[in-house]
């Protein structure tokens, strides 16, 4: 039965043809593509609407339900807005990877069994690469190689997980799960690649900042999203997730106050965020899990414009160093602006949407009587102000004057900004219309007098930190290492080591293979005997007494008997 | 690029800047005198004391701002770091 098809393969048709076409038909092409998947996103039904054979399996490339659909939704608009920001400016073959990339995405969220969902997984692995490739320099050539080996390597334990699955059920089902043996583990490792969880998390940062200013865009959104999608579905209240959750939290708001890069400060905070939904979903409640997928919509959006305001400024000052930068609001009012809009939005700052997603989290931690778990989310929302809220438009646009002053975005690029901008205030102003999106019944009220007065202390006097400890941020010239310093560095060591010492033998080898190959000849000689000459007969070759032959046959019977036995 | 203050952007004047202070520590104070008229819910008793958010807040940063600075020691490496690692290994593979 295929009454319905994934539209999915309205956006990849969509990716294909725009590599084809050119001038306004490719403009068209990229801005309608989306939308006609938006609109064929709202066509499909609840449960399964197609089915396929494939070897002994039910496949169900089409399963709607209304967490499947919020995915997808946001991940069709965030084509949509990515698609009107990079036009002009991205090359061809950015934008076709960039559907193709969304379009896995969505194939994603309509997945209604494992193998569908492998294959889109990995539909996305490949594009999403090509995207970091498309950043064009050699940083991003080899940037996009160390992505491209990570996201294959997750797909294979992926794999591993999906048929170990398989095989132990016989069901390939997407059903929730919790990790209790080899087969779900290795499920829950691959997904959990995608998130950008510990000890991996550095594939991250490493990958997104090196794309092009439209290309780190469309990388913002998908990958991790689609992982917290996935967790929803196949892990809720999988307890090892608070703790995954917590460290990501921490991780991302440490390395971000480190860095100097705009960009990876950005990236860091994907991490620092969708440690938010990780937590979320292994809290596993009704509110929880509305809260994981509520944050992953309005992060998207609000994160996107984050990249899109920092893109803006690399693409007309070619910088994204804070060391660089300073003093851009003065030309770029727009931008900043928006970046700011982002920044107090990914901040949780009451009448944006961070607040009114966020804070859904934190509840839902308090009404299961998680104190630690309470207490590191509210550290958490104050750490965040300080390492993006501030800290990002703070060095991008205020600080010192870096004496550089660009042009405001192309129309283009400003009317993608104005759209999500829009967007994170009208999710955190009217929650409620948002909120009716959303998988489970929502009676949680965001704004109550006692929460706004919390936050705002919370929020604002993280703010007074920011400004009293602004000498010990001050900005270097760094990089900060991570766990990828182990296979960018140490094993890279190791190898060269082996392969040096492999080297020496080889040399080894080769002089002194002469007076090798003569001892051997002497000694097979003396056993064997010389094939030329019949002189002398090797020790094989002379006539032996039956004596000693028996006891040589019995002996050797002897050891063949005690090798069987044992 | 130096300029006088009176070139300057309106928003970086010394005399808007301290204008801006002194509006941040107004607001700072109106956010804490707020607890008194609408009371904060504590799940956990402690977090709704008076000012407690305040006070969190700030402590939290100040701890994170701390163990990144203590961490860079370690971590911080120079920008070049894995540029010239990769070059040094190009010229020596050849």
């Amino acid at each position: 039965m295929t009454e319905f098809m994934s539209p999915a393969f309205i956006l990849l048709a969509g990716a294909m043809l725009i590599g084809l076409a050119r001038g306004h038909w490719r403009t068209a092409l990229v801005l309608l593509a989306p939308l006609a998947t938006l609109w064929a996103v709202w066509q499909v039904p609840d449960g399964v609407a197609a089915t396929l054979s494939f070897l002994d399996y039910q496949i169900e490339p089409l399963e709607g339900s209304p967490l499947r659909r919020l995915f997808a939704t946001i991940f069709a608009l965030m084509a949509f807005t990515g698609g009107l920001y990079a036009f002009r400016q991205a090359r061809a073959t950015e934008l076709a990877a960039g559907y193709a990339y969304a379009a896995g995405a969505i194939g994603v969220c309509f997945a209604g069994d494992l193998i569908t969902l492998f294959v889109f997984w990995e539909l996305m692995a490949l594009f999403s690469s090509v995207v970091v490739w498309c950043g064009g320099t050699p940083a991003a050539r080899a940037a996009g190689l160390r992505y491209a080996i990570m996201h294959i390597l997750g797909g294979v334990i992926l794999m591993v997980g999906i048929v170990g699955v398989a095989m132990r059920t016989g069901s390939i089902d997407i059903q929730p799960m919790l990790a209790g043996n080899f087969d779900t583990w290795m499920l829950l490792i691959g997904i959990l690649i995608n998130a950008a969880a510990p000890p991996v998390s550095a594939w991250l940062a490493d990958a997104y900042p090196e794309a092009s200013p439209s290309g780190s865009v469309f990388l913002s959104a998908f990958t991790t999203k689609t992982a917290v999608l996935a967790l929803i579905l196949l892990f809720p209240g999988e307890p090892v997730l608070i703790a995954v959750g917590l460290y990501m939290v921490m991780y991302g708001i440490i390395y971000a106050l480190l860095e100097n890069d705009a960009r990876r400060i950005l990236a860091y905070s994907i991490v620092n965020q969708v440690g938010f939904m990780v937590c979320a979903i292994g809290i596993g409640t009704e509110l929880a899990l509305n809260g994981a997928a509520a944050h992953a919509f309005a992060h998207i959006i609000y994160k996107a414009l984050l990249f899109m305001s920092a893109g803006v400024v690399v693409y007309r000052t070619g910088k994204s160093l804070c060391t660089d930068l300073g003093g851009l609001f003065r030309t770029m009012p727009l931008t900043a602006i928006c970046g700011i809009i982002g920044a107090l939005a990914i901040s949780g700052f009451p009448l944006t949407s961070g607040f009114t997603t966020k804070t859904m989290i934190s509840q839902a931690a308090a009404y299961e009587g998680l104190f630690v778990v309470y207490m590191l989310l509210a550290a958490a929302s104050a750490g965040v102000f300080l390492h993006a809220g501030i800290k990002f438009p703070w060095f991008v646009f205020f600080q010192k004057d870096s004496g550089l002053r660009p042009k405001d975005a192309p129309w283009n690029m400003s009317a993608a900004m104005l759209l999500f901008a829009t967007l994170c205030i009208l999710i955190g102003v009217f929650p409620e219309t948002f909120y009716q999106l959303l998988p489970y019944a929502v009676d949680y009220v965001p704004y109550t007098a006692g929460k706004l007065v919390f936050y705002l202390q919370l929020l604002l006097f993280s703010g007074l930190a920011f400004f009293l400890l602004l000498p010990l941020m001050r900005r270097t010239r760094t990089v900060s290492l991570d766990t990828d310093w182990l296979w960018r560095v140490a094993m890279y060591r190791a190898a060269a080591t082996v392969l040096t010492q492999l080297t020496v033998l080889a040399t080894a080898l080769r002089s002194r293979r002469l007076e090798w190959s003569t001892t051997f000849r002497a000694r097979a000689e003396q056993y064997f005997g010389a094939p030329a000459s019949q002189k002398r007969a090797g020790i094989f070759a002379r006539a032996w007494s039956i004596r000693s032959t028996a006891l040589w046959i019995a002996v050797l019977l002897t050891a063949y008997l005690l090798v069987y036995v044992i | 690029m130096i300029e006088e203050p009176e070139q300057q952007h309106w928003l970086v004047r010394p005399t808007t800047i301290r204008w801006l202070w002194r509006g941040f520590i107004a607001v700072l104070t109106l956010v804490v005198l707020a607890q008194l008229v609408f009371p904060v819910k504590g799940y956990f008793g402690v977090d709704g004391w008076p000012a407690f958010g305040a006070a969190y807040g700030f402590l939290a940063c100040l701890a994170m701002v701390l163990v990144a600075k203590a961490l860079g020691m370690v971590l911080k490496r120079d920008e070049q770091y894995y540029i010239e690692r990769d070059a040094a290994e190009r010229n020596s593979g050849d």
